[in-house]
């Protein structure tokens, strides 16, 4: 079968990130109920759920793109606290691509693939103008890379963007829902690049509802809903055998068609 | 009865006349000035008027006008009579400089070019180092006008014409532009002190008329001050306006930094770049790129707002103009001055106002709707 979990896990032992009783409020709304996850490195995570169900929230809560109010985060070994020094350091291990790119604009290709090894790294430029060609190479757009970002098609942009976030050499990689919006025939040539980056080895956290994805790569799917975990599993378990009523009906909704 | 009524069965229609001249000059004019009897009327009405004002125009300031000549009555011509400007031309320029001194605010004026220009242009060779130098020249601009260290010493109350206008243009544009951005950042700042303290003062200053803020400056604030302690007046206008832009300025800037999508700051923090770097790097550089016409917009106002220092004595072009206005021996020349004044300011902002249309051209990058 095609879409079956083909490549050899590279899960190990060592603890990446760790959340124990996690919540978070919006004010009065509740957005994470008591999360426990703990993803070891090398592990290859799928989120998926329903709209507003806290996927994206939990995800940037990790590297601090939204803070937590409860319960503790331990990302490489690192806590996220309040404290700065600890922000900045789990931010340099992880790299993060986001529904939107948020590539910058008003920088090319390369500078937005160098931005970061220079400024926050310190690395002399022209190490990091090679690194980022590196990149830029297993992305498969070398060519563009003296272009700006808005002359790019969206499926390049987003390969950019994951270029640019492995030029920092992270050790985790967040995906927040990278491919949605995307037009179909370029979601395609980014999920080839996810899936290439899986194989390597890399810790990956990715909220997707791409199930042919989560069935390919990912050594666990999490389905959310409502701000809690409702389920997880192995993929093939997942999807062959959902255990819970709501995740019955996610599955059969977005497998519908 | 038109030909587009009648049928004809295919391959019948009569042939029609060969259309008219559709390209050259006198088609263009054709089609655009005289296409009907309506528009051919119009036409004749509006050229009649721009030649009626053209002429008066142009009689005026040239052919009726009076170039050489000693006094007033050498004006016999019936247009302006710019011998005033001639006779005064040193005023316009410098003031109550020393005369022997003017090679002083000459050179000064050559090398504020020189300082400018690395600013305005990024394409240069070994651009860093003219930088420096752009750095230095507020320093050595000033000492090169005030005197000290062997020259003359030259008080800043005989400083005046187009050299007092530059001062205080150039340095209210140098200085409102780094404090607009601290402020404007200081207002979205998450650190409530910060943020009061650049609100309040960005409210105050925007709610009075920079003239209460000059008054104030040059009547009110000795008052304050202990005796003996005496800042120049010069000193205390620059402080006056530069304050003044700076609150617009910051203004300006807010409303950039509010039309940079949310993204763009949580792009810059994911990659672990401090506050300070991702606010030089990402948002300032697209933030400044969107308002560029309304900094501009608000220096070329700060540079003809400076004129209001002639209210509290300060002598730029309108209080030498003022001067010249009621010199008994140019008596009734105002309007030769005042146009004059006008075209020095005219030539200033229209050159501010070219460049930022070049420069937003420069720095688009595709993003441009």
């Amino acid at each position: 079968m095609s879409n079956a979990n083909t490549n050899t896990s590279k899960k190990t032992d060592e603890v990446a990130i760790q959340l124990n009783g996690v919540h978070k409020w919006y004010g009065q709304f509740h957005v994470l109920k008591d999360i426990n996850l703990t993803v070891q490195r090398g592990e290859r995570i799928v989120i998926c759920g329903p709209s507003g169900s806290g996927k994206s929230t939990l995800i940037r809560c990790i590297n601090r793109l939204e803070e937590h109010q409860q319960g503790d985060i331990i990302v490489d070994n690192i806590e996220l606290t309040g404290n700065l020094k600890h922000i900045d350091a789990i931010r340099r291990e992880v790299g993060m691509c986001f529904q939107h790119f948020n590539l910058f604009p008003h920088l090319t290709v390369l500078e937005n693939c160098t931005l970061a090894p220079i400024w926050v790294r310190k690395m002399p430029k022209k190490e990091a103008e090679e690194i980022a060609m590196h990149y830029l190479e297993r992305v498969k757009i070398p060519d563009q890379a003296l272009k700006f970002p808005g002359q790019l098609s969206g499926g390049q942009q987003q390969r950019v963007a994951i270029a640019r976030s492995l030029c920092m050499n992270p050790r985790i990689m967040l995906f927040d829902e990278p491919t949605s919006a995307l037009d179909p025939e370029m979601i395609a040539e980014v999920l080839d690049t996810m899936i290439e980056l899986a194989h390597t080895g890399m810790t990956m956290i990715c909220v997707t509802h791409e199930m042919g994805f989560a069935r390919k790569v990912a050594d666990r799917v999490i389905f959310m809903d409502g701000g809690e975990i409702i389920e997880e599993n192995v993929p093939e378990e997942f999807f062959n055998n959902p255990q819970s009523d709501r995740t019955q009906k996610f599955l059969s909704q977005i497998l519908a068609h | 009865m038109s030909l587009t009524e009648q049928q004809y069965a295919p391959g019948e229609h009569p042939d029609l006349p060969a259309p008219l001249g559709e390209a050259g000059l006198i088609a263009w004019f054709k089609k655009r000035l005289f296409s009907s009897i309506g528009n051919t009327i119009l036409t004749i009405i509006t050229l009649y008027f721009l030649y009626d004002v053209l002429s008066t125009v142009i009689f005026w300031t040239l052919t009726g006008a009076t170039f050489v000549g000693e006094t007033k009555a050498d004006c016999t011509l019936g247009g302006a009579c710019w011998l005033v400007i001639g006779d005064r031309f040193h005023q316009f320029m410098y003031g109550l400089y020393p005369k022997t001194e003017y090679w002083r605010p000459n050179l000064t004026f050559v090398l504020m070019i020189l300082a400018i220009i690395p600013v305005l242009f990024d394409k240069i060779p070994h651009r860093g180092k003219f930088l420096l130098f752009s750095t230095l020249f507020p320093f050595i601009a000033f000492f090169l006008l005030s005197g000290g260290l062997g020259m003359e010493t030259v008080d800043s109350s005989d400083w005046g014409g187009l050299l007092l206008t530059l001062v205080l243009g150039v340095t209210g544009i140098v200085a409102s532009f780094p404090i607009g951005i601290v402020l404007a950042l200081g207002r979205r700042s998450n650190m409530p002190i910060v943020r009061t303290l650049c609100v309040c003062f960005i409210e105050f200053v925007r709610g009075v008329p920079l003239i209460t803020i000059l008054f104030m400056a040059s009547n009110m604030l000795p008052l304050f001050l202990p005796e003996g302690v005496n800042f120049d007046k010069l000193l205390r206008a620059l402080i006056g306006v530069a304050l003044f832009s700076s609150a617009y300025m910051a203004e300006v800037i807010r409303g950039g930094l509010q039309a940079i999508p949310k993204g763009q700051f949580e792009g810059a923090d994911a990659m672990g770049l401090s506050y300070w770097q991702s606010m030089r790097l990402i948002i300032l550089p697209q933030a400044l790129r969107i308002v560029i016409p309304g900094i501009v917009n608000t220096f070329i106002g700060l540079y003809k707002d400076t004129t209001l220092v002639s209210i509290i004595g300060l002598f730029d072009l309108i209080g030498i103009g003022q001067v010249a206005v009621a010199d008994v021996k140019w008596r009734g020349l105002a309007p030769e001055t005042y146009v004059f004044i006008a075209l020095l300011f005219f030539i200033s902002c229209f050159s501010m106002s070219r460049y930022s249309l070049w420069l937003e051209n420069k720095l688009h990058t595709g993003h441009k709707r």
